[in-house]
């Protein structure tokens, strides 16, 4: 077994959910070395690999592709990059984080190499043998991967957390590669998309996908302002701020903030939804939280479903009371 | 320019899904089968570019057993002008549906395909990126936002990704494929519906245009989700902090 890990990174560190990834190749058999693959160009890229070299202790190779075609994650160069590392190093399994990266380029570099991949694997059963969620979460299939190598997954981060004692200082750090690109030979697609730019909320609360609480407002929430009270909960728990389709599609918070199957799948320590009805969607999204918390006025709410604890009352009145009387948590 | 729309026929959204006793699958006998959302979605948008002028013909594409001309026809009743059905009567994998799209698009010749970002039935989110991959064309996921330029043959297309909204600009002709916040759909109107009985559908088999079907993944078993245990209904925030404090030590 070789798995080779496509890594995302950000300001000269590899991203919490490539590390996932990393822990999902470790659970697909003992006998596995793992490659992590990098690509980018400047310092920061050089900072990352020094990063992914000691992130994870079972990573026994760090490969990195320095180029200008790598300056931005495009689907066009990643996939002949995979293509390129994959011809050499001959994997078992491919495998990357489920998320807008993962999902934007894993099935480009499979279809040039005639693979089926799997998408969002949350259990790994065996090294051919996967469970992944289908119908918005509403049922699990389990399924045989029996197509040539390399096996191609994405894997829900949520789902491979990293233990914490898994960052050992005392493991010695993977060797670094640079990735021989004189091979790379200028695919036809590579060029013909151009990066612009990137808007986004900057925001000092953590991140969404991997917070350990998460507080999500709903449509109840009535406007842009009122939702600030969602906020300032989230402030005072050290929390991640959510938001239900409904909510983004009024307007009250953007998009990214969205959680259920087409927005983010988050599994916090914590979930507190306020105003939230519970739509099958939404619920997709969280369900794998430990502690669901549901605050609405409407007893009958699909939420109550699957909440741990629920409380039928005006959240209007309950977040300030809640404001006032939890313990601050920053 | 020819627009080429691929859509498919899943369990309508609104339907709660039945595991089948025998784990072999789910339920579809005597179910109600829509077009997938973001088809529509997808549809929509290329309907929208040909009213603006950019573009000549919309055609629908569908495979799959007979019933999928059901989903063809409400496609059709949408505007799209023309339709291909591809008959299979199997399982279609993604890998499968894209090289049949890619022998459509030799024929055809489109200058943009829109796909859905994915199927809300089996959730792969993989085929437009294989098609891309397989004709060598940039593509563009998830869109919430496609500007057409004509004069200089791109798409700008803005892209709902993890950390916001990511912009690009695609050299034509290129995979395009839609998330919820591209449009809202336009329903078919009575008229439009029978106009649609009209239309042309072409039937084609993977036969017919050199695909072999196979498949590399195989069904184990599917199953309900592990059920979460029965909560509790709290009566004051007093007892909700207790709750979270003493019994669930979250905070």
């Amino acid at each position: 077994l070789s798995t080779l890990v496509l890594a995302e990174h950000e300001g000269g560190s590899i991203k919490a959910s490539s590390i996932s990834a990393v822990e999902a190749a470790k659970s697909i058999g003992n006998e596995n070395s793992v490659s992590l693959l990098l690509a980018g160009s400047g310092p920061s890229l050089k900072e990352a690999a020094e990063h992914a070299a000691s992130c994870h202790p079972s990573i026994s190779q760090v490969l990195v592709a320095e180029s200008d075609n790598f300056t931005y994650p495009l689907a066009e160069p990643w996939a002949k990059l995979i293509h390129v590392v994959h011809q050499k190093g001959d994997y078992s399994h491919i495998i990357a984080a489920s998320g807008s990266f993962g999902k934007n380029i894993v099935p480009r570099a499979a279809a040039l190499l005639d693979i089926s991949p799997v998408t969002d694997v949350t259990e790994i059963s065996d090294s051919n043998i996967f469970v992944r969620p289908i119908y918005a979460g509403n049922a699990l299939c389990t399924v045989r991967y029996t197509g040539s190598s390399p096996c191609m997954l994405t894997v829900r981060s949520t789902s491979f957390s990293v233990a914490s004692t898994s960052a050992d200082s005392n493991s010695k750090p993977a060797s670094i590669d640079q990735v021989d690109l004189s091979n790379f030979s200028e695919d036809d697609a590579v060029g013909k998309s151009r990066y612009i730019k990137l808007s986004s909320q900057e925001t000092e609360r953590p991140d969404l996908g991997n917070a350990r609480v998460v507080i999500t407002g709903g449509r109840a929430l009535k406007s842009a302002e009122n939702f600030k009270m969602i906020e300032k909960l989230a402030e005072k728990l050290g929390a991640a701020v959510g938001a239900t389709r409904a909510a983004v599609d009024a307007g009250y918070v953007p998009n990214d903030l969205q959680v259920g199957q087409t927005g983010k799948i988050v599994a916090p320590e914590l979930y507190m939804a306020f105003g939230v009805s519970g739509a099958i969607q939404h619920i997709a999204g969280m369900r794998d939280a430990k502690v669901i918390v549901a605050v609405n006025k409407d007893a009958d709410a699909p939420i109550f479903q699957v909440a741990d604890y629920g409380l039928v009352g005006d959240l209007f009145e309950v977040i300030p009371e809640l404001l006032e009387k939890l313990p601050d948590k920053k | 320019m020819k627009i080429m729309v691929a859509i498919k026929r899943v369990i309508d959204y609104a339907v709660k899904i039945r595991v089948k006793p025998d784990k072999s699958g789910v339920e579809t006998n005597n179910v109600k089968m829509s077009m997938n959302p973001f088809c529509e979605i997808a549809l929509e948008e290329a309907l929208r570019i040909k009213e603006s002028g950019l573009a000549s013909e919309v055609i629908a594409v569908s495979m799959g057993p007979t019933q999928v001309v059901d989903t063809i026809r409400t496609g059709l009743a949408m505007g799209a002008d023309r339709a291909i059905h591809v008959d299979y009567p199997g399982t279609l994998y993604p890998l499968s549906v894209a090289k049949i799209l890619k022998a459509l698009v030799e024929i055809e010749k489109p200058g943009l395909i829109f796909l859905g970002k994915q199927a809300i039935d089996d959730d792969c989110n993989q085929t437009g990126q294989m098609i891309a991959g397989l004709l060598k064309w940039p593509q563009g996921t998830f869109a919430s936002k496609v500007v057409l330029d004509k004069e200089k043959q791109t798409a700008v297309v803005d892209r709902e990704v993890d950390g916001g909204l990511e912009t690009l600009c695609l050299d034509l002709p290129a995979v395009i494929t839609a998330d919820l916040r591209l449009n809202q759909p336009r329903y078919a109107t009575l008229p439009n519906i029978m106009k649609a009985k009209s239309k042309v559908i072409k039937k084609l088999t993977p036969e017919d245009l050199k695909v072999e079907i196979k498949s590399d993944i195989e069904v184990v078993k599917v199953t309900e989700p592990p059920k979460r245990k029965t909560g509790v209904l709290v009566s004051s925030v007093d007892e909700l902090i207790d709750k979270l404090k003493n019994e669930a030590r979250v905070v």
